[in-house]
């Protein structure tokens, strides 16, 4: 089985490499990267004009199976992932049953190897039933082929129980990925909490309940000197403290989602309950620290924070719709558009954020279109515009952000493990 | 929209409206258990105007009313302006009184009948006469002038504008083309 | 001046010519209601549908005489509500009512938002008669339109709104309304009860009462509204009306005409003394009583907007 794409523009950041070059890839490998390529009578793909990079590794999904395949299922958000050029994700452990068990990480690696059209790599859940009490023993969900460990969705309160946690990670080398939350000081709220929220009469969510938490948790690392990871980072002050600690040489690496760096708190004003999502969509002037950390690289990732919520529980009234965005189909054009558009960062250094970094943060050996590595190439037309549409959305679920957005680079070709994927 | 003829001038419209006030007096005998009610708008300066004249004659005050017909409109689907409301201005009362309701052009007699219906709620007057400035036609309802400063025979295609001094800077009725 | 909106959602989206165009109307509303047949057939034949998701005496029962006096029929829903009830959603509601051709959808929702969100599935009029902690634009319609026939004008008056401002969403119809005449607005509680960025709305920020009613020509007193949030939002009640109550005392001290509003329902003793509630400064019945007039002029305005449009 070999195929061969000529002719396009090859990024990958990993090897430095951005020129026109071919690539081949046989069996599933990459084997050659050089001018003119030619093996005839293979699969060929013309992609001059084209960017030819390693598909994404999108490090923050729902794919909601088992439990509410009504949202989603294996098979369609890994479907939805291939349209949006991502070839591996992480899928979180808040399904029903949450992926606190041995037992449980078993039947979802099942699911996967049957359903699956892409690279699912599993999450396991910190504490049992994520309900931040009891540890669910680390050694035993990494022997079911865990990659990282996290309670998203919940926060770890306790913070012996998250020492523990953070040393038996570190002890397995595991990535530990924080969601920075103070519930108490988030009380119940439902945005941020300002101008905008005092407006509409809806409960506010503190930027303290975010950054507080951040910094404590930085601080729990840095006294172990264990590796940990924030996701999806929305206020400047989370920002600073990582920045701060990266300073220190503390091992913390963190992602921020497309909707934080390109939508502000001013997109509620009609009570749209595709902009609610957790952490809440905060002012413009985060949305420029978050963009300016991705530039400077205090944010290493991008990651989707991919979260299917059906029209029952989005069609209603704001303050009873459910937190969370899809966000797999739009990752990497909604990053183009606002980030390479506009020159915050190159294509280079965009595909190291969504694609090269995700992978090394999970050790994984994604993201890269080295010799030797797994062909999960992504082929993508970087000019072409296209609008965001709910019938041609492909995820079970519609509750997008960017419904009626125009956005810039359409994914032409995912392909995985040296096979094409997408088209389907 | 093009002007075909003037009809009246102030001097005419003065005479009609004098002549107008003699017939009212006449008829109901002298001016007292009279009162006089406009419609909005030029029904009302046409009432106030009439109640001078009897007061020329008479010597005696009668009381003068406005109507605001908007809320009481069957057409209001089908107009393509959106109407004002305005005040309805009535501080008498209007049980066994004699009403002369006062309007400027006479046409279908949808406004005169929003008129009634909306008197009525006012209470039980004894009579309502009706005087216009000028009769033109086209009636679609049973409703007819007791008294009529001018009757000018007119097609669908025209239209009566009566311009009064109050409103429109000088007294005159023509008739326009649509 | 024209009204084009299909829906009244709430002041901060009118401008300053439509809500004086619906204080002019409702001038002329207010006649009629004097008269000795209150009822004038202008909505004859339209349905106003009142539909309540929290229970409310006073609001509904001026719209439903509103309406009744427009020659409207008046079909009153009252719904249990609990953040567990499992039921038909909103929208589904809002589309039965329509399907029974009504033509006008009052509501009432504890949730901030509700009324937009039924105005954007719906082509009915929706009208909000308080949603949440958002708006509660006709109260504030109501508390205006009798400002100005108090004192003759709203520019350049002084108004004070004192109370639950965090959840009030009364005081948040009034900054807006009272702000785009040409009022100046300050809003005056306990520090826990000021919302952030209340200030940017365009109202001062005290928590000084006796500062905030030197020079005032109104104030409009907000009850403690228990029953929306954890009692350690609030603060304790006699420490509160010991510092903000507005007593016989406090007003001694302020202009001898300052008018006192309250949107009800009173709590005699918490926020208002009972002798100034009942003191020559109140105007808080002829709120009640100006209520019909405000709210039969955006029934009737709204129901104006569809026939334009259809």
């Amino acid at each position: 089985m070999k195929l061969l794409i000529k002719g396009g523009r090859v990024i990958d950041p990993a090897n430095n490499i951005d020129e026109v070059l071919d690539i081949l890839a046989e069996d599933g490998n990459i084997t050659r990267l050089a001018k003119d390529i030619d093996v005839p009578g293979e699969q060929t793909i013309e992609a001059a004009g084209k960017i030819v990079m390693p598909a994404l590794v999108d490090m923050h999904v729902h794919l909601r199976e088992p439990g509410r395949e009504d949202k989603e299922t294996i098979k369609s958000g890994t479907l939805a992932a291939l349209k949006g050029g991502v070839a591996s994700v992480l899928v979180m452990p808040n399904t029903e049953p949450a992926m606190d068990s041995a037992e449980n990480i078993r039947m979802l690696t099942g699911l996967i190897k049957n359903s699956s059209y892409a690279n699912v790599y599993i999450c396991g859940a910190i504490t049992k039933g994520r309900y931040g009490k009891e540890l669910t023993g680390i050694a035993k969900l990494k022997n079911e082929g865990v990659v990282a460990i996290s309670d998203d969705g919940a926060a770890v309160d306790n913070e012996e129980l998250l020492l523990k946690a953070l040393l038996e990670a570190k002890e397995h080398r595991l990535p530990a990925i924080c969601h920075c939350e103070d519930r108490k000081l988030s009380n119940k709220g439902v945005m941020n909490s300002g101008l905008i929220s005092t407006r509409l009469g809806l409960r506010g969510i503190s930027r303290e309940s975010e950054y507080k938490r951040v910094e404590r948790d930085v601080s729990l690392a840095e006294r172990i000197s264990s590796p940990i990871h924030i996701t999806h980072l929305s206020c400047k002050e989370s920002v600073e403290i990582i920045a701060r600690a990266k300073k220190k040489a503390v091992k913390v690496t963190c992602d921020s989602a497309p909707h934080y760096f390109s939508l502000s708190e001013e997109a509620l004003l009609d009570y749209d309950t595709n902009m609610k999502m957790n952490p809440p969509l905060r002012t413009k002037e985060d949305v420029t620290a978050i963009k300016q950390a991705l530039k400077d690289g205090t944010i290493d990732a991008i990651a989707s924070d991919h979260a299917p919520q059906t029209i029952n529980e989005k069609e209603i009234e704001f303050e009873r719709a459910e937190f969370g965005v899809i966000g797999l189909e739009t990752l990497l054009s909604v990053s183009i558009t606002e980030l390479v558009e506009t020159g915050i960062l190159s294509f280079s250094e965009l595909i190291k954020r969504a694609a090269l970094n995700p992978a090394k943060i999970l050790k994984i050996n994604k993201g890269t279109l080295s010799i030797g590595a797994d062909a999960d190439i992504a082929i993508i037309d970087p000019y072409k515009q296209w609008t965001v549409r709910k019938e041609e959305i492909v995820s079970r679920s519609k509750n997008s952000s960017f419904l009626g957005r125009q956005l810039k680079g359409v994914v032409e070709y995912t392909i995985v493990n040296g096979k094409i994927a997408y088209p389907f | 929209m093009q002007e075909k003829a003037k009809l009246l001038d102030v001097e005419t419209i003065a005479r009609s409206l004098m002549r107008i006030a003699h017939e009212i007096l006449e008829h109901n005998r002298g001016s007292q258990n009279l009162a006089i009610v406009g419609i909005r708008s030029r029904g009302a300066h046409l009432a106030r105007r009439l109640a001078e004249c009897i007061k020329k004659i008479d010597n005696k005050e009668i009381p003068v009313g406005i109507l605001d017909i908007t809320l009481y409109r069957d057409d209001l689907t089908l107009l393509a302006a959106q109407p004002v409301v305005h005040k309805t201005e009535i501080n008498f009362d209007i049980q066994d009184k004699n009403i002369i309701l006062v309007d400027d052009v006479l046409y279908t007699g949808r406004t005169i009948r929003c008129a009634l219906s909306e008197l009525i709620d006012f209470g039980r007057p004894k009579s309502i006469q009706l005087a216009v400035l000028v009769d033109r036609g086209h009636r679609e309802l049973p409703i007819r002038a007791d008294y009529v400063g001018k009757n000018i025979p007119t097609s669908q295609d025209e239209m009566v504008e009566v311009h009064l001094a109050e409103v429109d800077g000088k007294d005159e009725v023509v008739i326009v083309e649509r | 001046m024209l009204w084009t909106k299909k829906d009244l959602l709430g002041l901060e989206y009118l401008s300053k010519e439509e809500i004086e165009l619906i204080l002019e109307t409702a001038e002329s509303f207010k006649e009629v209601t004097t008269r000795e047949i209150k009822k004038v057939p202008a909505l004859r034949g339209k349905t106003v549908v009142n539909l309540f998701y929290e229970p409310s005496t006073r609001t509904r029962v001026s719209f439903e005489v509103a309406a009744k006096r427009l020659s409207a029929d008046v079909i009153n829903i009252a719904v249990e509500t609990s953040s567990v009830r499992k039921g038909e959603t909103l929208i589904d509601t809002g589309k039965n009512i329509q399907a029974l051709k009504a033509d006008i959808l009052v509501v009432r929702h504890n949730c901030s938002g509700a009324p937009a969100l039924l105005a954007r599935s719906l082509a009915i009029n929706v009208v909000n008669a308080g949603d949440g902690w958002h708006e509660h634009p006709t109260q504030a319609l109501l508390d205006i339109f009798t400002l100005k026939e108090k004192l003759g004008r709203i520019e350049g008056l002084r108004v004070v709104i004192v109370g639950d401002i965090a959840h009030s969403r009364v005081c948040r119809s009034n900054i807006w309304g009272l702000s785009k005449l040409g009022a100046k607005v300050t809003v005056c509680a306990p520090e826990m009860l000021i919302p952030p960025g209340i200030g940017e709305m365009g109202a001062a920020v005290t928590c000084d009462i006796d500062e905030a009613l030197k020079d005032a020509d109104a104030v409009n007193v907000l009850r403690m509204q228990f029953e929306r949030d954890e009692p350690t939002a609030f603060p304790e009640q006699l420490e509160y009306f010991k510092n903000y109550g507005i007593t016989e005392e406090r007003l001694k001290r302020v202009k001898r005409n300052i008018i006192v509003m309250h949107p009800g329902p009173i709590n005699r003793g918490v926020e208002i003394a009972s002798v100034v509630a009942d003191g020559q400064n109140s105007v808080i019945l002829e709120q009640v009583t100006n209520g019909i007039a405000v709210r039969m002029a955006v029934l009737f305005l709204v129901a104006q907007a569809n026939e334009a449009k259809g």
